[in-house]
């Protein structure tokens, strides 16, 4: 009798350790190009919580393709949160009643924290002179962008391209499909990624220019490219909003809601901003944008909403089957 | 009443075709079962747009002719591995398994960089005016890789057992080399070849990983179906991936079973020859 008294009370007393050490997991599922990003913010937004709740967070991440990532946590990976490249790959959580329609309002700024534009990497010393978009149809001139039906970050570079095009002097629709049309006649090779696109230009020196995320390219300027590859800010660009949202459905399973809301409430915070402004993402916040200004270069933006009202209707418009990117896209 | 080796022959057969339903048939009635939601006609809708058309003839053709190349090749290895004995056999010999080992994704990343206009390879043919990266070329090199191994694998244990009696009968019956190649040993290697093909080609048309990056990706040129069900996949249309599937496996069925007959025949013309 005795002994079973022991063993529950020590079992007792493991149970009330464990209560009061609670460590919390998050599960981000984002994609490619945000690993040295969530890496430094997963560990400042673990310390901040510690300190404020005495819990310990650990953030798993996964990483992947934009698009392949949700229909990842469509299929059932339990993603606490997801972190991708478009609304739109968030937009299909939604349609699939993972979280509610209205999901993009419910953080600020469209539940973007942070921005990024469309610019070009160029061979050092710009040998082409490539100083604008309309540079890209110059004969001889090879352009490196991936499939924007594989990858999201490609479809941020065809609508950049094509709000250029609507935006000049005497700008149409068809003056934009002819020169979307033209740009990816220039274009050799259709990566299925961001990633892929970025190894294709640097490691294996295909083509002159490669479109892309700012953020991106500043990476491979530092890291990967080393002196090889310098960055080109065409005069307009679009402002690619990556977009966070918390999986209503699988905090919901975890009881991690509250943890997750403060996880991105955090990318917000000034410290969230510095980190992301550090890792090359334009901050939403004036002061943070104020102090990494060199950074940045100020570029006219436009955004999806300007010219192409929401994802659905951009998708349906062009990267749908048989829409315009069919009709227009390499090899047609 | 015959000794079996296995005991209790309907408990093994019983195990064996749960099996082989779990781990085959049961993913290819889901597959089908997917695909059903397009219908036969949307199916030969899909079949006929001209860029599915391009991807399925580039796949199935690149891979046929990387399977030929492979028997032929294939076939000289596992001769030279099996007949001759020379210093860094057994390493040439285990080196023979590694595109089997290595990662395909891996293996693309290796020959991209080894064909790429900058690559060690790359820059002499591009002296030449030769691409080979980026272009259906650098499709058909990747699909050459992964199924080699196939073709020497099913070759080697066959060439083992080739009676050697036979070669010396014939030459003693003054048959020339070539002839005893052409007339003795290759009928007797005709349905191991063929099995060999069968296998890299299957290998080959199904390969995603490696060929993807040393593909140029481009639609009508460079595309290779298995790209297609990706991208079909991207846009949530899973009908219309599952219909690609069934088709793909389809022509692989047709294929593999006429490679079959085949074989059977040769088989029977191998035994009847002599």
């Amino acid at each position: 009798m005795n002994k079973l008294i022991a063993i529950c009370a020590v079992l007792g007393a493991l149970a009330a350790g464990t209560a009061a050490a609670k460590t919390v997991t998050l599960l981000n599922a984002s994609y490619d190009p945000t690993r040295e990003l969530y890496r430094d913010a997963n560990a400042a937004f673990a310390a901040q919580w510690k300190a404020q709740h005495g819990d310990s967070v650990t953030i798993r991440m996964s990483h992947g393709g934009s698009g392949k990532q949700a229909r990842a946590v469509v299929d059932g990976l339990p993603a606490d949160v997801v972190t991708l490249a478009l609304a739109h790959d968030i937009d299909v959580l939604a349609d699939r009643g993972l979280i509610p329609a209205h999901w993009q309002q419910r953080l600020p700024d469209n539940s973007a924290p942070y921005t990024s534009t469309i610019v070009f990497l160029v061979r050092k010393g710009n040998p082409k002179k490539i100083r604008d978009w309309s540079d890209l149809v110059r004969p001889g001139v090879q352009v490196i962008t991936p499939n924007p039906k594989t990858s999201g970050g490609a479809r941020w570079n065809f609508l950049a391209a094509w709000g250029y095009a609507l935006r000049q002097a005497g700008g149409s629709e068809a003056k934009a499909k002819a020169f979307v049309h033209a740009l990816y006649k220039h274009v050799p090779v259709l990566d299925t990624g961001a990633r892929g696109a970025t190894n294709t230009f640097v490691q294996r020196g295909i083509g002159d220019v490669l479109l892309a995320w700012e953020n991106e390219a500043i990476l491979a300027r530092q890291e990967i490219g080393g002196a090889d590859v310098e960055i080109v800010v065409p005069s307009m660009s679009i402002l690619a909003e990556p977009t966070v949202a918390l999986v209503d459905r699988n905090v919901d399973k975890h009881g991690t809601r509250a943890v997750a809301e403060a996880y991105l409430k955090f990318l917000y915070s000034p410290q969230g901003q510095e980190i992301a402004a550090k890792n090359h993402y334009r901050p939403r916040s004036p002061q943070v944008m104020a102090k990494y200004a060199n950074q940045f270069p100020q570029v006219h933006l436009f955004t999806l909403k300007d010219l192409f009202g929401d994802w659905h209707q951009a998708n349906a418009k062009f990267f749908a089957d048989g829409a315009i990117f069919d009709q227009i896209g390499p090899g047609t | 009443m015959k000794r079996r080796i296995l005991p209790g022959f309907n408990l093994s057969l019983g195990y064996s075709l749960t099996y082989l339903g779990l781990i085959v048939l049961l993913p290819l009635a889901a597959l089908a079962w997917k695909a059903s939601g397009l219908g036969i006609g949307g199916l030969i809708e899909l079949l006929r747009v001209p860029r599915t058309l391009a991807a399925l003839k580039l796949s199935f053709g690149g891979a046929t002719l990387a399977a030929a190349i492979n028997v032929v090749v294939g076939l000289l290895v596992a001769w030279v591995l099996v007949r001759y004995r020379f210093p860094g056999r057994r390493l040439f010999d285990a080196a023979v398994d590694l595109p089997f080992a290595l990662p395909t994704a891996v293996a693309g990343i290796a020959l991209t960089a080894l064909y790429a206009p900058n690559g060690w390879i790359g820059q002499w043919l591009a002296a030449l005016g030769i691409k080979v990266a980026y272009t259906p070329s650098g499709v058909l090199v990747a699909m050459v890789f992964v199924g080699f191994p196939f073709v020497v694998r099913t070759l080697q244990p066959v060439l083992e057992t080739l009676e050697h009696d036979v070669e010396e009968a014939a030459e003693t019956l003054g048959a020339r080399r070539w002839q005893i190649f052409l007339k003795v040993i290759l009928p007797m290697l005709v349905p191991t070849l063929l099995t060999g093909f069968a296998l890299a080609l299957a290998r080959a048309v199904g390969e995603y990983g490696s060929v993807i990056f040393i593909a140029g990706n481009i639609p009508m040129k460079s595309e290779i179906a298995p790209l297609l069900i990706v991208q079909s996949l991207e846009q949530f249309d899973y009908a219309g991936a599952a219909a690609l599937g069934v088709a793909m496996l389809a022509f692989s069925f047709v294929l593999l079973l006429v490679i079959t007959l085949l074989q059977r025949w040769s088989h029977r013309w191998a035994e009847v020859a002599p």
